[in-house]
């Protein structure tokens, strides 16, 4: 028996440790995104109570210790659990169960493309930091977070409630809508950057324009990050851009579902906002890179360098990874406690002709200077 | 089965009634986020557009006009706190001037003053709770906030005043309860630079924001005609042109005394309403500071035996006030018969009381005239053709109270 399992180790020695590496980087980055998320939860109510003179959440404990409302999550969560789980009768049950799954996996399945380090060495062994690392795995985003878009469709439509159906409608319109417009903001990305790999592009930040300013998407493309930013925020369908859900108007396509079934549809929508954050940040925020810094430290442009061990080399990109994604989804939220909601026609026509038009003319502009200039060196 | 048959068996029943056609009916309310939880819509729509509407009221019907029949004219004070809830001064001093007017009897200055004073107050608040909730069903929901802050210190300018922040039951048929407190006037100003801060806070978030803008403009609209047909009163009529107001044209009180002006817009839209709604404010702001300029000192009740209670120490010291007292306490006032029709401008428009008396202590009738009345009947008129969503601006800046609507 031993000497099958030391044959077998010695045969195939770096497909288990591939699987053995990739399942305990999905672990444990899954791991911290679903504990980023509840924190979230509370950030949002946070936050919005911060802008609106008010207190906030903080009020559960556990043994009298509060921690300013840090328990909340997981008093949610408990609530959510132990709450009646409902299905109306004129709901189809098989469609009912699964459209908050799909909405879920199809969000957490985008993760496993998103670059949070550049590579660490563990046991002298070196370690990517980045789940699944393939060629186009911008394109298996844009394709898998596409998915997203039946969940609300499915809730909405197979609740057998007029309110759910008029969400699902909206959700179907708007976010099939806004997809084509994310898409199309990318790919002049996809262009400067020459590669449809998101750990490609994110190193490609590293380098300096003009040697001191840092080759970050926002800098390059400052057009592509706000309609990104906008068609993001759109299809995460949170205000302005809420009326599938639009709590005042039609109530919400989940207006049926009850328990952790509507749970799995919040925190997919807030997994969603670190999602979004993730993506703009390694699009157009350099991802894991901290200005100036390379293997080996700091190299200022004008003064002296600063060298740094390795390890502590990626720690502090993971950090400035997670520090990012974390002011940036600050920032949606922000966002979100700002503004008014639109009409959905409106926002159809904004989508449409607005965003749509703009960003095609931004991906024509940028590939027609890209065409005289030449490739850029990046 | 295949998928499609399948679709179409859950489809058929509950999902899309009238599927031929391709219209939908929808029960919007009564418990709707949008609704206040007292209104029914019934809508057809065909996608989002609304081919047809039928507005259901009746759902916070409390009685009060037959309630008013059997107790005495003072009691009746305190139910009129709770028509319009949002601002329940007016509705007191509407009502008791009603009732001076049948028995003729005149106040001192001073509560004439007071009443004004109080009566903007309310306006005021009720205005900001109008485009506040408004706000906040668009999905500006830090707006809300700020304006229901400023609300707030309003609302305890009230309490100071008369002991309640929203059922105040300030006035009394021949006067008010009670004197302004020490230092009203500072505590006015302190309230204002509040809400002069969330106010402007509130303007730049809303007004000139684009969404809120094309949420509101060019939606609900309803033409001068119409709204004179349907016998709009208030910010509603004044934003289709029509620069009607009971404070200035039938003065009440000591309304002719003040300068301020009436803010009318041409358009006859949400918009339009929102922008009557926000200067009306600030007008208000003006006439309750000219007010605490020019207020005498002196009495605040009429010293009639036959109209309000004599002083304690008159009740205890001689025996005409204790009889008044004794008459007033067990039968209150007793107005000659007769019938009146008195109207005040409240937050909504023109809130009238018709009282009619049979010369008993107790009224006869009393009918109120409550300004969103009108306002939601004419509600179906105005969202038809627009979306589902036009709904939500258009109610919200009808800004419809249940108390006062269905009494």
């Amino acid at each position: 028996m031993q000497d099958i399992l030391l044959n077998l180790w010695i045969s195939h020695k770096t497909q288990i440790v591939f699987v053995i590496e990739s399942f305990l980087k999905a672990t444990i980055f899954l791991n911290g995104i679903m504990a980023f998320t509840a924190l979230l939860t509370l950030g949002e109510r946070k936050v919005s109570a911060l802008m609106q003179d008010r207190i906030g959440p903080n009020r559960a404990s556990i043994f009298g210790l509060t921690l300013g409302g840090l328990f909340h999550p997981i008093a949610d969560g408990i609530k959510l659990l132990t709450k009646e789980d409902f299905i109306p009768e004129k709901a189809d049950k098989v469609f009912f169960t699964i459209a908050p799954i799909i909405g879920l996996v199809s969000v957490l399945t985008c993760f496993a493309f998103i670059p949070f380090g550049n590579h660490i060495e563990i046991l002298g062994h070196k370690v990517r930091l980045l789940i699944a690392d393939i060629d186009s795995s911008v394109f298996m985003i844009m394709a898998i977070s596409s998915m997203a878009i039946y969940s609300p469709f499915m809730g909405g439509y197979f609740s057998g409630n007029n309110f759910a159906f008029l969400g699902a409608m909206r959700a179907a319109a708007q976010m099939i809508s806004y997809e084509s417009v994310i898409g199309l903001s990318l790919i002049p990305m996809l262009i400067i950057y020459s590669s449809a790999s998101m750990s490609e592009i994110v190193v490609k930040q590293g380098n300096l324009l003009m040697a001191f300013i840092p080759a970050w998407g926002i800098f390059l493309q400052p057009l592509s990050f706000l309609i990104f930013l906008t068609a993001a925020v759109a299809e995460n369908k949170r205000t302005p851009f809420d009326v599938v859900e639009g709590e005042s108007e039609i109530v919400g396509y989940f207006i049926e579902y009850s328990s952790m079934r509507f749970g799995a549809f919040m925190f997919a929508e807030f997994v969603e906002i670190i999602l979004v954050s993730m993506l703009s940040v390694t699009f157009f925020l350099g991802g894991w890179q901290v200005p100036y810094l390379s293997e080996n430290g700091f190299n200022f442009p004008f003064s002296s360098a600063i060298s740094i061990p390795p390890i502590i080399v990626s720690l502090l990109q993971v950090a400035s990874f997670a520090i990012k994604t974390a002011l940036f989804s600050v920032f949606l939220l922000i966002v979100r406690w700002t503004l008014p909601r639109m009409r959905f026609d409106q926002i159809m026509s904004f989508c449409w002709k607005f965003l749509l038009p703009l960003a095609l003319a931004n991906l024509f502009i940028t590939a027609l200077i890209l065409r005289y200039l030449g490739t850029v060196r990046l | 089965m295949n998928t499609f048959e399948k679709i179409k068996k859950i489809a058929a029943p509950g999902i899309v009634e009238k599927a031929e056609d391709g219209r939908l009916v929808l029960n919007m309310g009564p418990s709707h986020p949008a609704m206040h939880g007292i209104v029914k819509i019934y809508l057809t729509l065909n996608g989002e557009r609304i081919e047809d509407s039928d507005v259901e009221i009746g759902y916070l019907h409390r009685g009060f006009e037959k309630t008013c029949e059997n107790i005495n004219y003072n009691q009746v004070i305190p139910y009129t706190d709770r028509l319009n809830y949002v601002s329940p001064f007016i509705n007191n001093v509407g009502y008791a001037l009603a009732v001076e007017k049948l028995m003729g009897v005149d106040i001192p200055e001073r509560a004439k003053y007071l009443r004004v004073i109080m009566s903007e107050i309310s306006r005021i608040t009720d205005h900001l709770t109008c485009i506040g909730a408004n706000a906040m069903e668009l999905g500006a929901f830090t707006v809300y906030f700020y304006l229901i802050n400023a609300r707030e210190a309003l609302y305890k300018l009230g309490d100071s005043v008369a002991g309640g922040r929203i059922t105040p039951n300030y006035t009394r048929i021949g006067g008010v309860s009670r004197d302004l407190p020490e230092g009203f006037e500072d505590e006015v100003k302190k309230a204002f630079s509040i809400l002069t801060k969330n106010l402007d806070d509130s303007e730049k978030l809303l007004s000139r924001n684009r969404i809120f803008y094309d949420r509101l403009r060019n939606t609900g609209k309803i033409t001068k005609e119409e709204a004179i047909s349907y016998s709009f009163t208030g910010p509603l009529l004044r934003a289709c042109g029509v620069p009607y107001d009971v404070r200035k044209d039938e003065p009440y009180l000591v309304y002719d005394r003040f300068d301020f002006d009436i803010p009318v817009c041409s358009e006859g839209d949400n918009y339009s309403r929102y922008l009557v709604r926000l200067e009306e404010i600030k007008q208000s702001m003006s006439i309750v500071k000219q007010a605490l300029k020019q207020i005498p000192s002196g009495e605040i009740k009429n010293p009639d035996y036959n109209v309000s209670l004599p002083e304690k120490k008159d009740v205890y010291g001689n025996i005409e006030a204790l009889i008044a007292h004794f008459k007033l306490t067990f039968e209150g006032p007793k107005p000659p018969a007769g019938e009146v029709y008195f109207p005040v401008e409240g937050g909504n428009g023109e809130l009238g009381f018709y009282i009619v008396s049979d010369g008993t202590h107790k009224p006869w009738r009393v009918r109120v005239r409550p300004p969103c009345f009108p306002l939601t009947s004419a509600l179906s008129r105005m969202i038809k053709g627009g979306y589902v969503a036009d709904i939500i601006a258009t109610f919200g800046q009808l800004n419809m109270i249940g108390g006062e609507l269905e009494r």
